[in-house]
């Protein structure tokens, strides 16, 4: 039988399968962050229960670290008391913890793949819906709940219900100026949020081949907001170059080894899919979210859409409750709209190609009166390239502060937080009510529109900063 | 976890699609670290708003939440159960459910049932006519039942089986040590560690 990627990656992970019973699935890596493993810890201790594979667990802290320094000092580190339970847990079971100030420190989603711990076929489980950012290196990557996350430090594995397939064929080529945000933003506009329920999206087509592994994971990252389980992108060259010598990648005859076995996973020639999504990659232009959910967006150039543009009762009535929230008025054109606020960074675009991009648009430029940048990198490695390459001076030079990584502003869980009716732009995923402080409005952009809007201080592309 | 067999009680109609964890649960909640008391924390932002559903007293003490599509959606946060429970919610019915939320739910005893549409349209109107309108949810025979409706929901046998006795998912497993023993014997040698020592 053809079998596809997903399907491959499930038949090489099934511990144990029984009719009637969800599949018993092994996971090789499984990733923790402060905030949604502390019961889980808690209820493993009352239980008795102990870590079954440390080897095979690693943990960080994101959300809700500062990034205004990397050096906290302990009152910080008990103010912010997650970070001192996960710290105080992998200690008591022997899990591997880059804590803030360490070089391997970052948001999980971009110290996996930097580190070469994200390889094509694995499993990959982390307490985190963004999880399906791994899905870039043809890793089956999936965000799971603290109920879950209990599961998986006790026995290494999960019943799961199989994922269906669906395929994604982005055709075409992207026009100048066109970013894999908007690729994605595009697709989630064309899916809604709830298409992909149930099913692992692959991502393919010569757009996906074309892009770079920061690219592709940008686009994966998304995923879960079209409601995907996972997304997965077969591995390439372009997978391969990224992947070799990273820290965690097979080394030596083993490389050799391993890159044969990763060769044989792509989606067999004939494989069934269950559903089908087709993008034309050639007609699409920068994307922007102008509501409170990621699938209401438009191109750049258009305008605020009104409730009559919805044909279905319900898409009324979420229109309705975004432009009322939104603070928006039918008609204005998004490039009118101005910003209190820019976020480049989360583990959608706090990677490094995203930082030089945002650069390239800075150079030589300055940020709009009034408005205010956050620019966060996704991992201290990230950073240190940033500030290695010259991009911290550009930054600078253009009145931007390069802070200390973290998911900052994409969830508000620290103090970078807007204000009650402050609008911004930003490189995350979610622009869902509050998600960026309470009464926040954000519209979700690219980095090169992002940092573009920063010096218009109204949304706007590269483009119009040169006319 | 509390057994789930059969539940009558009354409905809150929440006319809202898309309702993303987020709103079940703001994020700057988020910082804390204990496994109950979260009652407070649910729909908080949209509860400071007067008109919301669950500030009309006629509502109080309901069990069921009816919502519209994509119920749960986002975030991974499994604060949203808790919230949901604490409040005193024990049944949360949408035509779809976000998929880490509704595993989430299943594994911690709060029933996610996925109804048609128009189903949980004539919910709503039901509801929202006579708030003492009273649902049954029967996890034995797999149906909702009120006044003029009696339709089936699906639930695997194992989630249900599981829920009916309020099974500890973990201990099932650990039955299953040596199929994981053996499995791990025959993994790939050169897949990653991260550097953590195994015990045992
Ligand atoms: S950057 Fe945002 S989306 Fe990504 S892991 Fe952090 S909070 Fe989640």
């Amino acid at each position: 039988m053809q079998l596809t990627l997903a399907d491959k990656i499930w038949r090489d992970h099934v511990v144990r399968s029984a009719v009637g019973e969800p599949d018993l699935l092994y996971i090789d890596l499984h990733l923790l962050h402060e905030v949604n493993t502390p019961v889980a810890f808690d209820n493993l201790r009352a239980a008795g229960r102990t870590v079954r594979r440390p080897d095979l667990t690693l943990a960080t802290e994101d959300h809700a670290t500062p990034t205004f320094t990397d050096r906290p000092s302990l009152d910080e580190v008990l103010r912010r008391s997650q970070m001192k339970l996960i710290r105080d847990n992998c200690a008591e079971f022997g899990i591997q913890m880059y804590p803030l100030g360490d070089a391997r420190q970052g948001i999980v989603h971009v110290i996996g793949p930097e580190l070469g711990l994200a390889q094509p076929g694995m499993t990959i489980v982390c307490c985190d819906s963004h999880t399906t950012t791994h899905g870039a290196f043809g890793t089956l990557a999936f965000g799971i709940g603290a109920s879950q996350v209990e599961h998986v430090l006790a026995t290494q594995t999960l019943p799961m219900t199989k994922m269906k397939n669906m395929s994604v064929d982005i055709t075409g080529s992207l026009a100048p100026g066109v970013t894999p945000k908007d690729v994605v933003l595009a697709l989630i506009n064309k899916t809604g949020t709830g298409r992909g329920v149930g099913h692992v999206m692959e991502f393919r087509g010569p757009v996906i081949e074309a892009m770079s592994m920061e690219g592709r994971m940008t686009v994966c990252n998304m995923a879960v907001e079209a409601g995907s389980r996972a997304g997965l992108i077969a591995p390439d060259e372009t997978t391969l170059a990224y992947l070799k010598d990273r820290p965690h990648a097979p080394k030596g005859e083993d490389w050799e080894r391993e890159v044969a076995h990763w060769r044989t996973l792509a989606t067999d020639p004939g494989a069934i899919f269950d559903s089908a999504v087709h993008l034309d990659g050639s007609a699409l232009t920068p994307f922007v979210t102008w509501g409170i959910n990621p699938a209401q967006s438009v191109p750049l150039g258009g305008r605020v859409p009104g409730v009559d543009d919805f044909t279905d009762d319900r898409g009324r009535r979420a229109a309705a409750r975004a432009l009322e929230y939104m603070g928006l008025t039918p008609g204005t054109a998004m490039r009118d709209l101005a910003v209190d606020a820019v976020f480049i960074g989360s583990c959608t675009n706090g990677r490094i190609e995203d930082l030089r991009a945002a650069a390239e648009v800075l150079r030589g430029r300055k940020v709009a009166d009034g408005v205010e940048v956050l620019l966060v990198p996704g991992s201290a490695a990230v950073r240190a390239q940033a500030v290695a390459e010259g991009l911290e001076d550009v930054f600078n030079a253009a009145g931007v502060e390069l802070r200390y990584p973290g998911c900052s502003m994409c969830c508000a869980l620290n103090e970078d937080r807007l204000r009650p009716g402050q609008r911004a732009a930003s490189t995350n995923n979610r622009n869902f009510e509050g998600r960026q402080g309470r009464g926040a409005r954000t519209h979700v952009v690219s980095p090169e529109v992002a940092a573009a809007t920063a010096v218009a201080g109204r949304l706007a592309s590269p483009a119009d900063l040169a006319a | 976890m509390q057994a789930f067999t059969v539940l009558t009680g009354r409905g809150v109609p929440l006319r809202r699609s898309d309702v993303d964890t987020d709103q079940i649960f703001p994020g700057r909640f988020g910082t804390r670290t204990t496994a109950t008391g979260y009652e407070d924390t649910l729909f908080a932002d949209w509860r400071a708003e007067p008109g919301f559903v669950l500030n009309d007293p006629r509502y109080r003490g309901a069990t069921i939440l009816v919502a519209g599509s994509d119920f749960g959606t986002g975030s991974s946060r499994e604060f949203a159960v808790w919230a949901l429970q604490d409040y005193g919610f024990r049944v949360v019915v949408s035509p779809r459910f976000g998929d880490i939320f509704r595993g989430n739910a299943l594994k911690r005893g709060l029933l996610a049932v996925r109804l048609d549409a128009p189903v949980v349209e004539r919910l709503w109107q039901l509801t929202e006519e006579d708030p003492a309108t009273e649902i049954t949810v029967d996890l034995e025979r797999r149906t909702v039942t009120a006044p003029g409706i009696d339709v089936p929901f699906e639930i695997d046998d194992h989630t249900r089986a599981r829920l009916l006795e309020g099974l500890d998912d973990i201990a099932a497993t650990e039955r299953h040590a040596d199929a994981i023993a053996a499995y791990e014997s025959r993994r790939r040698p050169a897949l990653p560690t991260t550097g953590a020592v195994r015990h045992g």
